[in-house]
């Protein structure tokens, strides 16, 4: 049975839909990856798991389970004992997520005691030692200090203490280093690896870093435009993609043009609100689209293993199919 | 003036930024040396790519080298003129010749004005061309840049991150200069956005003999880019060499940490990891020797203690490091173990 499991899920702000009927699963013990460019709609996909999307934003879904119980039809009290405690989320910027008004000491014990509880020693005991986990030195010093006493990468060590705190199943990750520096990066990656791995935790780790994504994951979705346009196994996805805005991302990185001087660059931007096309939302921009493109929408095509939205999947050279 | 080929646009020699910190009523101001002494030389049509985390000083050196500051000590000259000595008015023209664009393109245009006014500006300062000629100047760079003419009267907000940094780019060559400080240009932009922005800038490169200097914290975009590169360290120059020394030979243990920790696509590309303990030591109390003992795994004695110089390496033209660890061949044993 998944860990989680989406089916048909959106999320629409008035008439415009941030996330276009996305389906997925991750299973415990495995990381996921979630890839696309700004506007793509992963952070608000992930939002929506953990029931933080509010008025006017609206979260409809056949399916939205985690652990065999249905999110939707649970009630509200319920739902605030689930997330937090076996479903957590660590966000992008450390420095603005942390209360600048409280110990980092009393942020930690305040998860802990909302949903474990326990005496205060015991308490303290147990926030000592989630930071000895993330690897902060002298811990106990640590929580008496404020947000703004820590750098960015220790900040981000404290969200991840405070995630694991309760001991999730599955951690949401979303692009926990892209305000870091790319050695505190490695650093962090490390660590959520590690934990990953010693509680046996699904992590969904969402970022725009395609190169991050191939080191860590073991499957990965694209996605374009609030819809899922390829899904997974990450080796085979970033080896021979099959979709033409996986093909042209991958293209687009500096170090895929290998000496020559100009880069593959997808011409155009990710459609907003306004300028939605019809058919593949991908058509205006994709070298490949034909007249059937950009009239009707591809359905999504091949096994639950390795998904593709395209009309014309790209063959293992890169071409289209006929 | 000579016009040959590797004609010499911008020389640094030492160049130094100390500020002067206030830390309290009884105690003495401290000095945080933000640049502490570097130097390059960068040529007509080249690109020399500054490197370094957060707090090494990287944008200091960019205000320094556009004369929005004025460095401590040092010289810096444009076509062997030293920028530092002239007179103000002089000071003024050249500094119409080294122009910079900015990281955040959200931040760097006044949302208030048109397109075409926040590119006319520069003239408007600087030059005595008519209303006319101004205009036609912009509509001329705009189509260089990739925008359209129609774009002339629109406002900031109308524009995405990609096109708003081409309105930047265009800003920055109004005044038809010779050298553009770049500062992070493509770091706030999509990948696919980022590769746009990248292959204009190469070839505007290529069509008006610019050279730049590209600051960046992103080793994948430097090594497409660069021709030289200057790797650094809380304000000092730890590595210096052509773009092939520093990718393909990297001596330095920040250089090779740098690069183990960068992310890569290709499973045959990636490096060992070679784990930093710890974070950039604070500016405002820099560890005493070599800035970067504290993270090392090579550091003795002798790194704790003395200042290591930046010196030539031995095989190579041009190839600089500062490191006791390289210059004693104590790293021998990573390169072996690394291959």
């Amino acid at each position: 049975m998944s860990l989680l499991q989406l089916e048909n899920l959106s999320v629409t702000f008035g008439n415009f839909r941030a996330v276009d009927n996305i389906s997925y699963k991750i299973e415990e013990g495995e990381v996921l990856g979630i890839v696309g460019e700004s506007g793509s709609g992963k952070s608000v996909s992930s939002l929506s798991i953990m029931g933080l999307i509010d008025f006017p934003g609206k979260v409809t879904a056949d399916n939205l389970s985690f652990d065999n119980q249905d999110l939707q039809a649970m009630p509200e009290k319920q739902r605030r004992k689930l997330t937090g405690s076996d479903i957590a989320m660590i966000f992008q910027d450390p420095m603005t997520s942390l209360n600048p008004c409280f110990t980092v000491g009393y942020q930690i014990i305040e998860a802990l005691k909302t949903h474990q509880g326990g005496s205060k020693k015991e308490l303290k005991a147990r926030a000592i030692e989630l930071l000895t986990q993330v690897g902060i030195p002298a811990p106990e010093s640590r929580l008496d200090n404020y947000p703004h006493q820590l750098s960015g990468g220790m900040s981000q060590r404290i969200m991840i203490s405070i995630a694991i705190a309760c001991n999730p199943r599955l951690l949401i990750a979303d692009e926990p280093t892209t305000a870091l520096d790319v050695t505190i990066q490695a650093q962090i990656i490390d660590l959520l690896i590690d934990l990953q791995r010693q509680k046996q935790m699904g992590l969904v780790l969402i970022t725009h870093d395609l190169a991050l994504v191939a080191e860590v994951a073991h499957r990965v979705i694209v996605m374009y435009a609030g819809q899922i346009v390829e899904s997974g196994p990450a080796a085979e996805v970033f080896s021979t993609p099959k979709h033409p805005y996986t093909q042209a991302l991958l293209a687009s990185l500096p170090e895929s043009a290998a000496g020559k001087a100009r880069l593959e660059a997808l011409p155009g931007v990710v459609p907003g609100q306004y300028d939605r096309p019809l058919g593949c939302l991908l058509s205006p921009r994709c070298p490949y689209a034909t007249d059937h493109c950009r009239k009707v929408e591809p359905a999504n095509q091949g096994d639950i293993h390795r998904q593709v939205k395209c009309h014309t999947p790209l063959d293992s050279e890169g071409r289209p199919a006929a | 003036m000579n016009q040959s080929d590797s004609q010499l646009i911008l020389k640094a020699e030492n160049l130094k930024q100390h500020y002067h910190v206030k830390q309290g009523l009884f105690k003495p101001n401290a000095v945080v040396k933000a640049v502490d002494g570097i130097s390059f030389n960068l040529e007509k049509g080249k690109t020399l790519a500054v490197v370094g985390e957060s707090g090494c000083g990287k944008s200091t050196l960019g205000r320094m080298l556009t004369m929005i500051e004025t460095p401590t000590a040092g010289s810096l000259a444009h076509l062997g003129e030293d920028l530092l000595t002239l007179t103000k008015d002089a000071q003024a023209k050249l500094r119409q010749k080294i122009q910079i664009i900015f990281q955040n393109p959200y931040g760097s245009l006044n949302p208030r004005k048109k397109i075409g006014a926040i590119l006319e500006e520069p003239l408007i300062i600087n030059t005595t061309l008519s209303k006319a000629e101004r205009k036609e100047k912009a509509l001329t760079i705009m189509s260089k840049v990739g925008l359209k003419a129609e774009h002339y009267d629109r406002y900031p907000h109308m524009f995405s991150g990609g096109q708003r940094q081409r309105i930047a780019i265009a800003r920055g060559l109004m005044l038809d200069p010779n050298v553009i400080v770049a500062d992070e240009p493509v770091s706030a932009l999509d990948v696919s956005v980022q590769a746009q922005v990248l292959n204009l800038m190469m070839d505007l490169q290529e069509e008006f003999g610019l050279s730049y200097v590209f600051i960046s914290h992103d080793l994948s975009v430097v090594e497409h880019i660069a021709d030289d590169v200057m790797v650094m360290y809380l304000g000092k120059v730890v590595e210096q060499g052509t773009r092939e020394q520093l990718f393909e030979n990297p001596k330095h243990p920040y250089t090779l940490a740098l690069l183990s920790s960068t992310p890569q696509l290709s499973p045959e590309k990636r490096r060992t990891r070679i784990k930093l303990e710890g974070e950039l030591p604070s500016p405002l109390n820099p560890p005493s020797g070599c800035a970067f003992h504290g993270r090392c795994s090579y550091a003795n004695d002798r790194c704790r203690n003395e200042t290591p110089a930046l010196r030539l390496d031995g095989q190579e033209l041009g190839h600089l490091i500062a490191c006791h660890a390289v210059e004693e061949n104590r790293i021998e044993t990573l390169a072996g173990s690394a291959a």
